[in-house]
């Protein structure tokens, strides 16, 4: 039996630790200052609009813990002794392992503008930056954002469900657009002003100035050279790995903690999942850091398994990722890459409503679905997987579109009306929709 | 909120402040008349002497009147239990009917004017508020639900349970006291069965409202969402058909009250000798209502339950469903997710349900042999038992008072009979699901939050298990609040509902050790 220390209560770190106790006896500990349990990230906005509490985002009651012998200790650590096995922890505590894993996540990036360390201006990622932000905005009246990605949009969200003023400052000319093709981009801007926030496209940050008080944010200055009064600054300017306090110790690191295929770093029993992670060699098409919800989870399962005995390398299967702007939902599977690359087509229907997109994306020769955008509707993930990994045709995707909605029951249905465009811009291969089988085939199938 | 929600919500407050206040209004005066009118004609020779020193005295409340008049009762039957002649004891209530008919002056003169200026004033009020929230763009609006101590079971909230409770503990022991309430209604009852305002009456008014109100806050809460609406449409529908204007038409023809939509166990008199009777003696079409009342529940339940699961019933058609859906859904988050709470469930649910078939196999007994005990226990103690303390304190009092402090659901999610019966079907024997997509789930816990039967729907979600659950009566809430479009209800075969969790979610392609990982129901 070893002593399985893990550092980050975070969806990584967890998930090694729930797939390490189901499969073998080690004993676990996990180290996390943030908070005493295991939270959803993710779900810092609905805690701020009051959808939820804390305690609701615990995706496990208090007693699982224990029940499952996963050890969990409340402490920041402050160095880790990787010669001797040792954590350094707050209080001068000290813990030692045999196996290490680090999940110690990310902090928001701050890229030295001047006024960046006023009170009122912050990222959102941790717990503490919730608490944070509480303080910062009460009574305001208005937020800018800085970025233009998906932190930004939850964070003008949040501002106005408290009646706060949004103005959003975006770097790109249209909101991430260097994500979202520009059809999706235009429809999220949209939105986003439908909710009258004050986008800014093409319009950086310069300068953060203070108040009378010269403590507070007061304004920031826009690389416009406009002024805009605001009480709190965010910054959503992306995060980056939080490896710079073990940058005194032999692991070795670049922006984040180097890995190779098994998560092995270059020291002995220790190894690196999630946020802080950076592959030396990423999968085919994947980066080398995925600050993603879903990439922690798979690093946490299959860390876990070599943990457990049976050495297993890091196979991300297709590409998933989803978010939600404001009202619209988004889901995206495989690549949608931008800028469109040379072998590859496009499909593109959006209703006429202005809120509600399909993109399909297909390589130009024998037409193999490459990937998916979907705003406004639900994918069902596992087809979806499946065509994109048996090079499933487009021709086949609009036969079988059927297949892949997954909105629920009575919602109006665009399939026929989405073939309708495809066919308008392929009249040489019309395509017929597979129709649905009848009630009595169903009911016996 | 802004100004219009603001004018609303002040306009249903002061509907609702004239409302109470219409408790006051009334003056009561016993008189002769009165008492010829409504008593039993033996009832009225053996009370009238004694009733003598109230006649024609004028009470300035109903409290005064009715201490009196119960206090005359109890002197009369003492008389009685002391000369040893117990069989000519009263037993009847007349509280409520000599009250309402004893009370005079403003209430009954001007009920119109009032319920416009209490009830009607409160509707519009309520509507205007609710209107309101077409300003907002649709999409999900949970917006400080736990900032308000209205949701959240702060002091408001505690305030309207409070009031909740009261009102159904004097509707269903104490419907003397409202008795002013009734003359609000008797217009409306006079015009639907032909009938002054029984407290019944007033009760299903009151509930059938409360269930169109809200049920078009419920329509524009979700206006984005078509299983919301449609589903919401159908509570309204049922409840204001089947319960309501055609169980009222069938008593101004002189037919059985009888609502088509209720059945047993639900409805747990359906085989009481006095509504089976009443039925037998009704002809042709009291000899329906017998048979369709059963065929309900030994036909439709198994068959509608295998083909779309608990909610065709739950959250589509039954009435109690129809107030949680509509009255409670801002109450619905309140609902306990612990694993203890579902513990606590299953016995007592399942313990209900049994507690209703053995009750009934007395009452039947009692029926079909004239024998009112098997051995030592009385059918007629056992039923007095259930309706005191599952039919009234429990589905009423608890069931609807305790809305903003233990969820919308808690009846049906603790005792309701027929949903712990329906849940067995669902469970075993169902295509019904809630699918889960994929790897998508973030662990958010909206899902699990606003689930009103307390189902931590999230726990099988992040394992990309379905949602195979007696409890769940399909509201659909769960899949409208994911922010990631994970939850979907759906019907399948039955055998390919995933029951058992992947051992790999979906995204990740390491190889699968255990290939059996994937077990559904028809292979355990």
């Amino acid at each position: 039996m070893k002593h399985i220390v893990i550092v980050g209560n975070g969806i990584s770190g967890i998930t090694a630790a729930r797939h390490i106790r189901k499969h073998s006896d080690h004993r676990i500990t996990v180290i996390s200052g943030e908070t005493d349990y295991f939270f959803s990230r993710t779900a810092l906005m609905y805690i701020y609009m009051g959808h939820m509490k804390y305690e609701h985002t615990k995706p496990y009651e208090d007693y699982f813990w224990e029940k499952n012998r996963i050890e969990l200790k409340k402490a920041w650590v402050n160095h880790i002794d990787f010669e001797q096995k040792r954590l350094l922890l707050d209080g001068d505590a000290s813990l030692t392992y045999d196996v290490l894993i680090l999940a110690v996540g990310s902090e928001p990036n701050r890229f030295g503008w001047p006024g960046q360390d006023l009170e009122g201006v912050q990222g959102l990622y941790s717990y503490q930056d919730l608490e944070k932000l509480e303080v910062y905005t009460k009574g305001i009246r208005r937020g800018v954002i800085v970025g233009g990605g998906l932190i930004g949009v939850e964070m003008a969200e949040m501002l106005l469900s408290r009646g706060i003023e949004v103005t959003l400052l975006v770097r790109e000319q249209s909101y991430w657009n260097h994500v979202l093709p520009a059809e999706e981009s235009a429809l999220v801007s949209r939105h986003i002003q439908a909710h009258h926030v004050d986008l800014r496209p093409g319009t950086e940050l310069a300068e953060i100035r203070p108040d009378s008080s010269g403590k507070r944010v007061g304004s920031i200055v826009t690389n416009k050279g406009e002024s805009i009064e605001c009480q709190f600054v965010c910054l959503a300017v992306g995060v980056h790995p939080r490896v710079e306090w073990m940058a005194e110790t032999p692991l070795e690191t670049d922006r984040g903690i180097l890995v190779n295929e098994y998560f092995e770093t270059n020291l002995p029993d220790v190894y690196a999942i999630g946020d802080c992670a950076q592959h030396r060699q990423p999968p085919a098409g994947r980066k080398a850091i995925e600050q993603i919800w879903y990439t922690g989870r798979i690093m946490g399962e299959t860390l876990a398994r070599t943990i457990c005995g049976t050495r297993t390398p890091y196979t991300p299967g297709i590409f998933f990722n989803s978010a939600k702007f404001f009202d619209i939902e988004y889901q995206t599977y495989g690549e949608v890459a931008v800028p469109l690359p040379a072998d590859t087509e496009t499909f593109f229907w959006e209703h006429s409503n202005g809120r509600t997109a399909l993109r399909i994306n297909h390589k130009s020769d024998a037409g193999a679905v490459v990937g998916f955008n979907a705003m406004g509707l639900r994918l069902r993930h596992e087809v979806c997987e499946r065509w994109i990994k048996e090079e499933r045709s487009i021709r086949y995707a609009m036969e079988h579109l059927r297949d892949i909605h997954f909105d629920p029951e009575f919602f109006r249905r665009h399939e026929e009306e989405i073939v309708q465009t495809y066919n308008s811009t392929h009249p040489e291969h019309v395509v017929v929709p597979r129709k649905k089988n009848s009630f009595l085939s169903r009911l016996f199938s | 909120m802004n100004i219009i929600q603001k004018t609303g919500l002040g306009l249903f407050l002061i509907g609702f402040l004239v409302w109470i206040a219409t408790l006051t209004m009334g003056k009561f005066t016993l008189t002769d008349q009165v008492l010829k009118d409504n008593l039993k004609p033996n009832h009225y020779e053996q009370l009238r002497p004694s009733l003598a020193p109230m006649l024609n005295k004028t009470y300035a409340t109903p409290f005064g009147f009715n201490d009196d008049l119960a206090n005359t009762i109890d002197q009369v039957n003492r008389g009685y239990k002391i000369q040893n002649q117990m069989d000519k004891a009263i037993n009847d209530s007349y509280a409520f009917a000599l009250t309402k008919a004893a009370s005079h002056g403003i209430i009954r003169e001007a009920n119109v004017p009032l319920f416009w200026a209490s009830i009607g004033l409160a509707i519009v009020g309520a509507l205007i508020n609710i209107l309101a929230g077409l300003r907002k763009l649709p999409g999900i609006k949970n917006d400080h639900i736990y900032h308000n101590s209205t949701t959240s079971r702060g002091w408001l909230g505690i305030i309207i349970g409070t009031f909740l409770i009261v009102f159904y503990v004097i509707i269903y022991f104490f419907p003397q006291y409202i008795a002013n309430w009734t003359f609000l209604v008797d217009p409306l009852s006079r015009a639907l069965s032909g009938t002054p305002a029984s407290q019944w009456f007033l009760y299903g008014t009151l509930y059938t409202l409360a269930i169109l109100v809200m049920g078009i806050r419920m329509l524009i809460k979700y206006r984005h969402n078509r299983y919301q609406q449609v589903r919401t449409v159908s509570v309204m529908f049922f409840q204001l058909s089947f319960a309501f204007i055609i169980a009222e038409i069938l008593i101004a023809l002189s037919l059985p009250y009888y609502d088509f939509k209720n059945m047993w166990p639900l409805d747990y008199d359906f085989f009481f000798e006095w509504h089976l009777d009443s039925l037998t003696s009704s002809g042709r079409l009291g000899m329906f209502m017998l048979v369709w009342g059963i065929a309900l529940f030994t036909i439709g339940v198994p068959l509608f339950t295998y083909l779309y699961g608990k909610r065709w019933y739950c959250s589509w058609v039954c009435g109690c469903g129809g107030l949680a859906e509509t009255l409670g859904d801002p109450y619905r988050q309140l609902s306990d997710k612990s694993l203890k709470a579902w513990q606590v469930e299953r016995y007592m649910v399942h313990g209900v349900l049994v507690f209703v078939v053995v009750m009934t196999a007395l009452v039947l007994y009692t029926y079909f042999t004239g024998q009112s005990n098997i051995g030592p226990i009385s059918s007629y103690s056992v039923r007095s038992i259930y309706g005191f303390w599952i039919g009234a304190l429990f589905s009423g009092v608890v069931g609807v008072g305790f809305y903003p402090l233990m969820g919308n659901r808690v009846w049906c999610r603790y005792g309701c009979p027929l949903a712990a019966y329906i849940g067995i079907v669902q469970r075993f024997k169902s295509r019904f699901r809630i699918t889960t997509n994929g790897g998508q789930c973030i662990s958010c816990g909206n899902c699990s939050t606003y689930c009103e039967m307390g189902i931590d729907v999230r726990w099988y979600a992040q394992r990309g298990q379905d949602v195979v659950r007696a409890s769940c009566v399909g509201c659909g809430i769960c899949s409208a609040v994911c922010p990631r479009g994970v939850l979907n209800l759906e019907n399948a075969a039955p055998g390919s509902r995933v029951l058992i969790a992947p051992e790999v979610l979906t995204g990740n392609d390491m190889l699968r050790e255990n290939h059996k990982a994937r077990m559904t129901d028809t292979q355990n």
